[in-house]
């Protein structure tokens, strides 16, 4: 069989019905997102990328206060105010700017 | 070996295998040879290319074990010293040192296991752009789609496997254990895309390697839907539609 060549109306019809499921889900990557300190477990930071990175060693304790994770953009300030998926143990805060508690043994 | 090899070069190959002697010049404060200091230092140059290794290989490490991926890794190491002084390009010859590791040649998966870590490395540090919108597609007049083609993002790449290098990957990566059932029979295509800051890996429905490949080689919509359908006739173009866009894997209509 040679290479037949799809007809224009089966080419349309596919990106409709792939369009119409995708304006369901906002793709993750059009939500803007913000840096959060001091909420993530340890070796769980976003910032870890590989060696030679500023931030090579991950963090080494629960909540460590100079490590971040993305979070979508507001969700931040929620973290050890609001309950269930926010709650962070001990009175701990998530923070936009880096904070000097939970920091690991020198 | 060129005449001219200055102290560096003779540094630098000391460093590298304990075999070679200390070189000349190497003293302490007391103007006698160091061997111990040039010993520490050796013993640091190499401890760090092979953290360096470990941190942009874990799946590898956790599947041959920490002991032996050290052994591994400084076996690398001394073999492929780095080329660059940017450190985090290094260790991409990796792949292709454990396909042809001998010791390794009863697991033939790892190299490519270690392809897709190199691909997400990659991939991670790629230059920033903003994927297609999903909108310009679907602005195209119906006569023009089958004759659209694809601009790839940059942090885009594509994985081929006869190994189920995804599922590998996710169980000794992302989802340490997890204990999922991995069939090894089963090969598997991954997407790697990095739309925003986080690097995304895809596996590829049936057809979707042939497609996939088709349209970053630059063919138009749908030729690369016909040799898709023809490899596999499993293919759903608009399923593989709505994976290319969701995972951002191009950047514009060209």
């Amino acid at each position: 069989m040679k290479n037949k060549a799809m007809s224009a109306a089966v080419v349309a019809g596919a990106v409709a019905t792939a369009l119409a499921g995708m304006s369901a889900s906002i793709p993750a990557h059009a939500q803007a997102k913000e840096k959060c300190y001091g909420v993530s477990l340890k070796g769980k930071n976003d910032c870890k990328a590989g060696p030679g990175t500023t931030c090579a060693g991950t963090s080494t304790v629960d909540y460590q206060g100079n490590a971040w994770t993305l979070v979508p953009k507001g969700d931040c300030v929620k973290f050890g105010v609001d309950g269930g998926d926010f709650s962070l143990p001990d009175g701990r805060k998530g923070s936009l700017s880096e904070l000097d508690r939970d920091l690991p043994e020198a | 070996m060129p005449a001219s090899r200055g102290f560096s070069d003779t540094f630098g190959d000391a460093l590298l295998s304990a075999n070679v002697p200390v070189p000349e010049g190497v003293v302490g404060p007391d103007g006698q040879p160091a061997p111990k200091r040039f010993n520490v230092y050796r013993n640091n140059v190499v401890v760090s290319l092979c953290e360096a290794m470990a941190a942009t290989y874990p799946a590898i490490q956790n599947l041959v074990g920490e002991e032996y991926f050290t052994a591994l890794a400084r076996e690398f190491v001394t073999q492929h010293p780095p080329t660059s002084a940017v450190m985090l390009w290094y260790g991409g010859d990796f792949p292709s040192f454990i396909d042809a590791f001998p010791p390794l040649a009863d697991y033939p998966y790892l190299g490519d296991v270690a392809r897709l870590e190199w691909s997400w490395l990659v991939s991670y540090h790629s230059a920033d752009a903003a994927p297609l919108d999903p909108a310009v597609l679907g602005s195209l007049p119906t006569e023009e789609l089958p004759e659209a083609r694809f601009q790839a993002h940059p942090a885009t790449q594509l994985l081929s496997s006869l190994w189920p290098i995804h599922t590998l990957v996710e169980a000794n990566r992302f989802s340490v254990g997890s204990n999922k059932p991995v069939d090894m029979a089963s090969g598997e295509a991954v997407l790697v895309t990095r739309p925003d800051v986080d690097v995304a890996l895809t596996a590829l429905r049936a057809g979707g390697d042939v497609f996939f490949k088709a349209l970053l080689d630059g063919e138009a919509l749908g030729s690369a839907a016909s040799m898709a359908l023809e490899a596999n006739e499993g293919f759903d173009l608009s399923e593989n539609l709505a994976d290319a866009l969701k995972t951002g894997a191009f950047a514009a209509l060209m």
